[in-house]
């Protein structure tokens, strides 16, 4: 008696409709009454919309700085010219002409060591004494006076350093303080407790153009007589205090999603508060909230645009600035267009790290 | 075995007594900086002679508020002005409110559309307007409302009474007279009438356990009652219909290319947010809760309706109330193009009078109020809405 073999058939291809472009496309554009139907409507909104805005903005756009050029195609073509002509000033505001390498330079340190804190190999100890020295470095870079260089005064600093250093520094310093305030707002004494409560409800229920309307009218008044703090400074504090009521509700938010075992276990070693806040639960709590830090430091970016409204010339400020004179004023629209592209490049970069560094982080977490 | 005796014994390093050492530390130095600043601003302010005091407000404003829902006279007080201020706070927020959530909704659902095109475009329009800075957009359609639409004389016209122009949106609206007291009252009958539905669904549901269908009766009341209070008014029908002349535009209800913007700029950058929103609420409900529906035998609608919204909702209501009082605290943002809100109307009274402490304090105050109330109001719906866990 011979053995029977078992020997299985192929298997079948799974049918026409389940699988290649053409079901891709079933699948995507025409997968029921409704689907089909959304796809013809937004066909059509698109044919609409798409070959004019792209004949403004290309097939007639005027590319070169030539005033004329641009006047002549001003209704129907865009004038990306006056990005050519006033980008240095829209980029860098008022800074004296000739000393611009100074912001530029600035921003390129900041942007690199930016890039780097993002990268997995630089989240060392040394990081952070590092930021202070590059910021230190920045700050006499643009302000000079030293070294041979030029003193240029704050109030002629402006444009895209100008917003970098604002959100930047803002966030630098309100880091640690928020921190404080976090600790201080999931603390068991009451006094500790009230007070954080208070700052943080306080500043989180008015808007920033409050604080900083404070900042530039009221701080002066603080100050004892007779000395004057610069305007950047006054609001820099103000967006700082701003930020760091944000930011201190990130961080509640990871100290409330630490495991209460964690603390109990570090008491029961013996640790001190500061000791297990430092060595038990900041470490976990943070790594917690770092996506909600860089969204903070997205918000944070994206807010000193309102420093604006105070008569600082950051980026959006710089624009207004730049496109004063009467030739180009008709093309505000582009020169808007390119600060929100600046702007646009930035954040967006920054929310997908936000989202990467999310899933990175959750890889030890999911492994139970 | 007898407890051990518990000891009270008192030490400087006991727990309790660090624990009060350190709250009268923090409150000391909040207080000694609190004084020190007072002191400072009441020394810098005698020294430049400015007055203080909240006396202003009943003084005459002097200035004129471009546009207002009662009508606003310069001689009236600066109190008045601040009321006008925040009344346009509200509208602008109240309409942005309510398109925004409507356009957002409709994103948000957009990006977890079967449909590609759709999926993506939805995707692009909250990547897009969420990573551009708020006031940036309102300086782009402040540009493009009043530099690149065409002038009064040529005013667009795309519906029958409608122009929109440089100077803003003229359109239809209802006369005001007084046989609307009757459509106004109807509306009222029929809320009242909702109620009493309401009720008597409840009754049945307790009774029975069916649940009669609730909305589209309930709706059907308030429209019918309002109609009828509409007929009993007399049937009012005069519009006051925008009319164009060789040179403008005359009548009907109008609004600034200002409000336009901050509305325009409002609502399509919050509702960005607002969809991302929706979208975590809908993905929040579990696939489980489908099948068991599914299993139940529930059909589609009163799945939706019974067991995807309402779990759906738990989720998306607290962020969304968030971006409500965002887009209130958002619209005073209103004083770069020059929209008389709240803080613009501020503004110019700072200047004027030259009470800073008592402008700001004043905008702060309304701002923290209505922060203060949503929390309170959303602290009680969490409270409500939670899951009874066991």
């Amino acid at each position: 008696m011979s053995a029977v073999v078992f020997t299985p058939i192929a298997s079948r291809p799974p049918p026409v409709s389940a699988q290649g472009p053409l079901a891709w496309i079933k699948r995507n554009f025409f997968d029921g009454w409704l689907n089909s139907l959304s796809t013809v409507v937004t066909v059509l909104v698109l044919l609409w919309v798409i070959p004019p805005l792209f004949g403004w903005s290309v097939l007639h756009a005027v590319f070169a700085p030539d005033n004329a050029a641009c006047r002549a195609a001003h209704a129907h073509g865009a004038c990306w010219g006056v990005v050519v002509e006033k980008g240095r000033l829209i980029l860098f505001g008022r800074y004296p002409f000739e000393e611009q390498w100074r912001p530029m330079a600035a921003c390129a340190i900041l942007i690199a060591l930016l890039v780097a804190s993002c990268l997995r190999p630089f989240w060392k100890r040394w990081l952070a004494p590092l930021w202070l020295i590059v910021l230190a470095i920045c700050y006499v870079l643009m302000r000079g006076g030293v070294f041979g260089l030029t003193p240029v005064e704050t109030a002629r600093w402006g444009g895209f350093p100008l917003t970098m250093a604002l959100s930047v520094v803002s966030l630098a310093v309100a880091f640690p303080l928020a921190i404080l305030v976090a600790l201080g707002r999931s603390s068991k004494l009451p006094a500790i407790r009230a007070v954080c409560v208070l700052y943080v409800e306080l500043i989180r229920g008015v808007p920033l153009i409050s604080v900083l309307f404070m900042a530039s009218f009221m701080f002066p008044l603080f100050m004892p007589q007779g000395t004057t703090i610069d305007v950047l400074l006054r609001v820099l504090v103000g967006m700082t205090l701003f930020a760091a009521a944000y930011l201190a509700e990130v961080v509640r938010g990871g100290l409330q999603a630490l495991p209460k075992g964690q603390v109990e276990a570090a008491q029961a070693l013996g640790l001190t508060y500061w000791q297990t806040t430092r060595k038990i639960v900041l470490p976990q709590a943070l790594r917690l909230v770092v996506p909600a830090i860089v969204n903070s430091f997205i918000s944070t970016f994206k807010d000193t645009s309102l420093v604006t409204i105070v008569s600082l010339y950051d980026l959006t400020g710089a624009l207004q600035l730049a496109l004063g004179d009467a030739d180009w004023r008709k093309f505000f629209l582009e020169g808007q267009l390119f600060v929100a592209a600046v702007y646009f490049v930035f954040c967006f970069a920054l929310s997908r790290y936000s989202r990467w560094v999310e899933g990175y982080l959750n890889t030890g977490m999911r492994r139970q | 075995m007898a407890a051990p005796p518990k000891t009270r014994s008192w030490s400087w390093r006991s727990k309790a007594f660090r624990g009060v050492l350190y709250q009268v530390l923090v409150l000391g130095l909040v207080v000694a900086a609190a004084a020190y600043l007072f002191s400072n601003t009441l020394e810098n302010m005698r020294v430049r002679g400015i007055k203080s005091g909240f006396d202003f407000i009943t003084q005459p404003a002097g200035f004129a508020i471009g546009e207002s829902v009662v009508p606003f006279d310069s001689s009236e007080s600066y109190g008045k002005a601040f009321l006008v201020g925040l009344s346009n706070t509200f509208r602008v927020a109240i309409a942005g409110i309510v398109l925004a959530t409507v356009i957002g909704t409709l994103v948000g659902i957009g990006r977890l559309s079967r449909n590609l095109l759709v999926r993506s475009l939805s995707g692009a329009y909250v990547d897009l307007l969420r990573n551009v800075p708020l006031l940036l957009q309102l300086f782009i359609w402040y540009f493009v409302l009043t530099e690149m639409l065409p002038p009064i004389e040529e005013a667009l016209h795309p519906l029958p009474g409608l122009f929109f122009s440089k100077n803003g949106l003229q359109f239809p609206h209802p006369l005001w007279v007084p046989g609307h007291w009757g459509t106004l009252a109807g509306f009222v009958v029929g809320l009242i009438g909702v109620r009493g539905w309401a009720r008597w669904v409840q009754a049945r549901h307790d009774a029975t356990g069916q649940a009669p269908m609730f909305w589209l009766p309930a709706l059907a009341i308030v429209v019918l009652a309002t109609a009828v209070g509409w007929l009993l008014g007399g049937a009012p029908t005069g519009f006051d219909v925008p009319e164009k002349t060789e040179i403008n535009v005359v009548g009907g209800g109008a609004v600034t290319p200002e409000f336009l913007t901050v509305l325009l700029g409002l609502t399509i950058y919050t509702a960005a947010y607002i969809a991302e929103v929706v979208r975590a609420g809908i993905q929040s409900v579990p696939y489980g809760q489908h099948e068991a529906s599914v299993s139940l035998g529930l059909s589609r609608a009163k799945e939706l309706r019974l067991v995807q919204l309402p779990q759906a909702l738990r989720v998306i209501i607290p962020p969304m109330t968030n971006q409500y009082l965002n887009l209130t605290k958002n619209s005073s943002l209103a004083v770069a193009v020059g929209y008389p809100d709240l803080v613009s109307i501020s503004n110019t009274s700072l200047n004027q009078t030259g009470r800073a402490i008592e402008c700001i304090a004043i905008v702060m105050a309304c701002y923290l109020t209505l922060s203060l109330l949503t929390s309170a109001l959303m602290n009680w719906y969490n409270r409500r809405a939670a899951i009874r866990e066991r």
